[in-house]
């Protein structure tokens, strides 16, 4: 996993790594307005504040769609891998890559309940991941 | 004061389309724009506009100073790869109907295929210290790092609500290599392909097969933009921009607008609909269209998006022949970006105006609806053009 792509991340973006690092899925939650956000930003698109915090989701969500990643080769990764993009019971959605499946058996992974976990890459990274649930 | 035929496609001219130029991409940038100063019979120190994209590695000022071009009055470049091709017309008609210059070249040059290919995992795309490298840090660190793998995420989910099959993707890559395959600039020239190839070809990214896929290209193409009365008095039909669009959705990203309620395109929708109210055109009065092709199942949600069909219905839309020469909607008569080479959809403008002088080797009859449409880049903030006769 060493030479997986590496993140950026500014103030804007920084809990949610910190999160991961910490062993938590972390969702934006505007202080104005309450509404949840990922990707997250500086702004609540929905009341326009500033004002802005984290919570820890719950980390259970739905597949809402998936690929099996076969070419070309992907750094830090073997290949054939399944990436899966995946509502949160909160709404948001997050993608991650999902592990425990075999990519050449599967059936149709759509509708699938998941939870997160987390791989650590290094001390400086950790990346969310899926399991089904 | 609206754009609609106040300027033309006066010059087009390229490079041969390969798998190793062999020389830099400025000297193809110099090349494509000379051609197609020399198709309008206009000198470089004429040219007072410049436009061109990102991820073209070409400067507007060294492509001037290579051409020897004098004083430029105007130079744009526009965000967003390939969503862009059809932004830089639209940039240079606006540019000449209002007078801010008089003769504006767009162009588009790389080698994408012997130098940084755009098919493998964009490094660099993730690295970039901007907000477009923030949007990737929630992609490409989880694997999700190519123009397939965002594209596949998409056609997925697009399957699922639709009942749309890799078979249904297939009609595209089949119409595509059809019209290639008469081409001599194409690919896929002499090399026509069935509905059992695409579906042999190898798997890329679940649900997405190779024959899904363009082909990374060497290449340079480029575009002359001059007033409509002017155009009038030069040797080539010109082609007027009836309407020019570019388009971004509610919750836009770069590849991978995955985040908002439905799953789509909508970014082309607002390109069509911006088409349609300045040409004051319908979907009915296109006798055939370009639409980008960089993958196969774009094609089929630009039908939608763009009022060809309904929701979920470009699946029965594309069967039966219907978008090749001869069926009801031809595209790509070039062969696209999947038959001919992906030159960023800069390739598709050049078949629309040929399409309008009639000199393409797939020619459709534009006597009775002298009308093309052409998109730019899916997935990504994007734009449009209608060309007319």
């Amino acid at each position: 996993m060493s030479g997986v792509l590496r993140p950026q991340h500014n103030r804007d973006t920084a809990y949610f790594w910190e999160g991961t690092a910490a062993g938590e899925l972390r969702l934006q939650k505007c202080n104005a307005c309450g509404a949840l956000r990922h990707p997250p930003g500086p702004a609540c698109p929905e009341c326009g504040a500033l004002d802005r915090g984290h919570v820890r989701a719950s980390g259970e969500g739905e597949i809402f769609s998936w690929v099996v990643h076969r070419h070309p080769q992907v750094p830090g990764r073997q290949t054939p891998f399944v990436i899966a993009l995946v509502t949160l019971s909160e709404g948001p959605r997050v993608l991650g890559e999902l592990l425990g499946v075999d990519p050449d058996t599967t059936d149709d992974l759509i509708g699938a309940r998941v939870r997160i976990d987390f791989q650590r890459v290094d001390d400086e990274l950790t990346l969310p991941v899926w399991r089904l649930a | 004061m609206g754009l609609s035929n106040k300027a033309a496609i006066v010059g087009i001219g390229a490079t041969e389309f390969s798998k190793e130029s062999g020389r830099s991409e400025l000297q193809l940038a110099v090349e494509a724009v000379g051609h197609a100063l020399r198709d309008c019979g206009i000198a470089p120190s004429e040219v007072d506009g410049l436009t061109t994209f990102t991820m073209d590695n070409n400067s507007e000022i060294a492509v001037a100073r290579e051409l020897g071009m004098g004083d430029l009055r105007f130079f744009s470049r526009i965000n967003y790869g390939g969503g862009a091709a059809c932004g830089t017309i639209q940039q240079a008609a606006m540019a000449v109907a209002t007078g801010v210059a008089d003769v504006v070249v767009a162009y588009r040059a790389f080698n994408e295929r012997s130098g940084m290919r755009f098919g493998q995992v964009s490094s660099w795309a993730n690295a970039q210290v901007n907000t477009n490298g923030l949007d990737n840090a929630w992609s490409y660190p989880m694997g999700l790092s190519t123009p397939a793998g965002t594209v596949a995420m998409q056609a997925r989910r697009y399957m699922h609500e639709y009942g749309a099959t890799s078979e249904d993707f297939g009609r595209v890559a089949v119409a595509d290599r059809r019209h290639a395959a008469t081409n001599p600039q194409a690919f896929f020239h002499g090399k026509p392909i069935t509905l059992e190839d695409h579906q042999a070809s190898r798997m890329i990214v679940d649900p997405l097969h190779l024959l899904d896929c363009c082909q990374e290209t060497d290449g340079g193409q480029a575009f002359v933009v001059v007033s409509a009365e002017r155009a009038r008095d030069l040797p080539q039909v010109p082609a007027y921009i009836t309407a020019a669009a570019q388009g971004s959705g509610a919750d836009q990203f770069v590849m991978t607008s995955y985040y908002r309620d439905d799953i789509g395109i909508p970014e082309i929708g607002v390109v069509g609909r911006e088409l349609w109210r300045q040409s004051g055109l319908r979907p009915d009065d296109m006798p055939m269209a370009v639409l980008y092709d960089h993958f196969t199942p774009y094609v089929l949600m630009q039908l939608e998006e763009l009022g060809f069909c309904g929701r979920g219905e470009a699946k029965d839309f594309v069967k039966d022949g219907a978008i090749e020469v001869g069926g009801r909607l031809p595209l790509n008569t070039h062969g696209g970006q999947l038959g001919e080479a992906y030159l960023h959809g800069m390739n598709g403008i050049a078949e629309a105006v040929r399409q309008v002088r009639g000199t393409s080797v797939n020619p459709v009859s534009l006597d009775e609806k002298p009308h093309v449409l052409v998109t730019a880049g899916t997935g990504v903030p994007t734009s449009g053009l209608i060309l007319s006769r």
